[in-house]
């Protein structure tokens, strides 16, 4: 059992958890996920860590309430306990002095985004952070994310707030010598990056988080195409060269289970 | 003057078994055991060999004819005591272990008749004892010296049970959320019931083993790590990687390793959905590649979750397949088809990207290969379509490389495969591996004997730096 320490909305639909797991907190590094389980009858579901403080031994997650596995454990607070908890899983994000590097990310993942961005800050580099949401309200880690970044940009979908859409990055990528992007998000903002930076050849990582079962490369749910070859996001990720990886087979593998994935929803709300 | 003997029966004694056409549409166990007096008329055929060649044939040395003498006497307790001092798991062993190979193969009635199933005989002591509770195993003396063992399934667990009967204290490291390995992950529930397998773990714990879940070595830990912590550690890491076919169209939605499969139905239960979280997707037609026990396993399970039609596609012929026996006829009574000498070539999508087709060849077979079995040969020209809807990868399972890849000075085969001495030994000291890491894929009981080995030097090493630190 893992203990809940901190549970916070941060908008409507969207939470932080902080964890209590010390072992874990104390080997987890910027670009890593977790396994979680919330009950007994609860599947295994990928998410990847916001933070660790390892002085206090917890790591921090924050979700989206898509699905009865995420929607369950939105409805648990600080002090309750969920029955599992595995990690640190998959390859740590490349931290390196690249020069000045694009953290671009949009949805739930700005919050992971933001432990990779100030370690690259950390490692002496140049970050400029981008972070976007569908709306102005559903925007996350607006400040955390602005503190670890040089400069700062926000972007939302419909142009409540900041840029509308990411075209933006066109201009700032031409203006400015960039060495590196990093992408994290919902795959239609990664294949996007990624194509705008094809353009100039700038080295661009994105983070895959495919259908995972046990997450440690025993069942291969995960597979995804990357420069032509088979891959396992879980052991051989997540983080991938955003212009090698497949988009599309990824985007109907993550459909695969949808027609499931919706009646566990309705049958969940049922009971 | 003792009355004459009775003769001898040549036929085994028949085990009841659900029948085929209620059991496919179930996860409930197929075979259902021995009564009280099946067993004691199955022990009665047993000739109590002087050289007891049935005991060479187990990986374990479980003292055979001695436990079935027991079984005639109706000394049930004693017989299953008997079984204990070497195999702390004989329910799981009662059922999956291929007997016939082993132990049954060297049965004197079978050069008669049907050799003495002693496979059924150890599953129904196993059974007999469970059913009135486990009395709590006596805990040996500590020694002070603690073992880690990484891994829970059949090799981990043994080499806990039996490090524990020594004296050391071993703590287990299991990834997974069960214990168990692959008879939790890979073996269905109506081969080998889960709530089986669950109990069998509970009574090495008693034997004073803990067992930490979600705990991945390699990740949490490393081995160098655990020796810092631990005496020696124990490598049953296992062959848990799917192997694919790497052909065109392998991604396809629909398309399942026979280990993603296997893992949404007996470890998250994605029978049970909606009632378990875990979905599962069967469609229609449904094509298991391969022809070995895991294969057998995904078909008769994807009939059990409503497939119209299962077909197993395997290149060479039924003589090469390396299913048991019983579990192709099991197989075959439920109603899965077998398409021999046929192998895929590609797979075909729709345009949502899921499988709608699959691009076969007829094979024929040539001389035999490394494997001893005749080397399937494409016949050119011969290819066709088949039409699947779901396609489920059995073609084998390779080592877990996760240790080997985070651990300096281990040494390793190129098939990734850990490197041992006789006795589980490995390139650093301390650090003893054993199964189907050191193997590649085998039986559950070959890890078992695997795991014995092992915690029997590990013991004699522990001993060893004991008298050493005493001397000092």
């Amino acid at each position: 059992m893992y203990k809940i320490v901190t549970k916070r909305q941060l908008v409507p639909h969207i939470n932080l958890f902080e964890f209590s797991a010390k072992e874990i907190a104390a080997k987890t590094k910027p670009g890593q996920f977790v396994i979680l389980r919330v009950d007994e009858r609860g599947e295994r579901i990928p998410l990847t860590v916001a933070d660790a403080d390892v002085e206090k031994g917890t790591i921090t997650v924050v979700c989206h309430e898509v699905g009865k596995t995420t929607k369950k454990l939105g409805k648990l607070e600080g002090g309750d306990y969920i029955l599992d908890l595995l990690g640190p899983l998959g390859k740590p994000a490349e931290i390196e002095k690249f020069g000045t590097v694009i953290c671009v990310g949009g949805g739930v993942m700005v919050a992971p985004l933001h432990f990779q961005a100030k370690a690259f800050r950390e490692a002496g580099n140049k970050v400029i952070g981008v972070i976007g949401a569908r709306t102005e309200n559903q925007l996350i880690f607006e400040n955390e994310m602005r503190e670890v970044c040089d400069e700062f940009y926000v972007a939302t979908d419909d142009g409540t707030k900041g840029h509308k859409g990411l075209d933006f990055l066109k201009e700032l990528l031409k203006e400015k010598k960039i060495d590196r992007v990093i992408a994290m998000g919902p795959i239609v903002t990664l294949k996007s990056v990624s194509e705008l930076t094809r353009l100039n050849g700038i080295p661009t990582i994105v983070t895959l988080i495919p259908i995972m079962v046990d997450a440690m490369g025993m069942c291969g749910a995960c597979r995804v195409t990357v420069g032509g070859k088979t891959m396992f996001a879980c052991v051989d990720g997540p983080d991938f060269d955003g212009h090698q990886v497949d988009f599309e087979e990824l985007m109907a593998r993550l459909k695969m289970f949808t027609p499931q994935e919706k009646l566990a929803f309705v049958f969940h709300e049922e009971e | 003057m003792s009355k004459p003997k009775p003769k001898i029966k040549k036929e085994v004694v028949p085990m009841r078994k659900q029948d085929p056409k209620e059991r496919s549409h179930n996860f409930n166990e197929v075979a259902q055991g021995y009564t009280e007096e099946q067993a004691m008329a199955e022990a009665e055929r047993c000739l109590q060999c002087v050289k007891a060649p049935c005991i060479q044939g187990c990986p374990v040395e479980v003292d055979i004819s001695t436990f079935i003498n027991l079984i005639r006497e109706r000394k049930f307790d004693e017989a299953i005591s008997k079984i204990k001092e070497k195999n702390s798991l004989p329910a799981i062993c009662g059922r999956v272990c291929p007997q016939e190979e082993q132990c049954q193969a060297n049965c004197t009635m079978g050069k008669v008749g049907d050799p003495v199933s002693v496979g059924r005989l150890e599953r129904f002591l196993a059974d007999w004892e469970r059913e009135r509770g486990y009395e709590n195993p006596q805990k040996t003396a500590s020694t002070g010296r603690r073992v880690a063992i990484v891994g829970a399934g059949p090799a981990g667990l043994t080499a806990a049970a039996d490090l524990a009967k020594l004296g050391h204290e071993a703590v287990i490291f299991e990834a997974l959320h069960k214990p168990g390995g692959v008879l939790i992950y890979g073996i269905p529930e109506f081969r080998l019931p889960k709530d089986i397998v669950e109990a069998e773990a509970e009574y090495v714990e008693k034997l004073g083993v803990t067992i930490k879940m979600n705990a991945m070595i390699g990740k949490l830990y490393t081995i160098k790590e655990l020796l810092g912590q631990f005496d020696a550690v124990f490598i049953g890491t296992g062959a848990g990687l799917p192997r694919f076919m790497r052909i065109p169209g392998e991604n396809l939605c629909g398309i399942y390793s026979a280990n993603e499969f296997l893992i949404r139905v007996n470890l998250m239960k994605a029978y049970a959905f909606p009632r378990s979280d875990t979905p599962i997707y069967v469609g229609e037609k449904v094509a298991v590649i391969g022809g070995g026990n895991v294969a057998m396993d995904s078909a008769r399970s994807a009939l059990r979750l409503g497939a119209k039609e299962v077909k197993i596609v395997y290149r060479r012929s039924r003589k090469e397949m390396p299913a048991r026996a019983e579990e192709i006829e099991n197989a075959e009574e439920e109603g899965i088809v077998f398409d021999f000498l046929t192998n895929p070539r590609r797979f075909i999508g729709n345009e949502r990207g899921w499988v709608k087709a699959m691009e076969c060849i007829r094979m024929r077979l040539g001389e035999p290969d490394v494997s001893g079995r005749r080397r399937p040969i494409p016949i050119e020209g011969s290819e066709f379509i088949m039409d699947v809807d779901t396609v489920i990868i059995a073609i084998g399972r390779t080592p877990n490389p996760i240790i080997q890849r985070t651990t300096e000075g281990l040494e390793v085969t190129k098939w990734g495969t850990i490197v041992t001495d006789e006795n589980g030994k490995t390139s650093i000291d301390g650090v003893y591996a054993g199964g189907d890491i050191v193997t590649g894929e085998a039986t559950v009981i070959s890890a078992m004997g695997a795991g014995k080995k092992a915690a029997k030097a590990i013991h004699e090493h522990l001993m060893k730096k004991v008298k050493a630190k005493k001397a000092t």
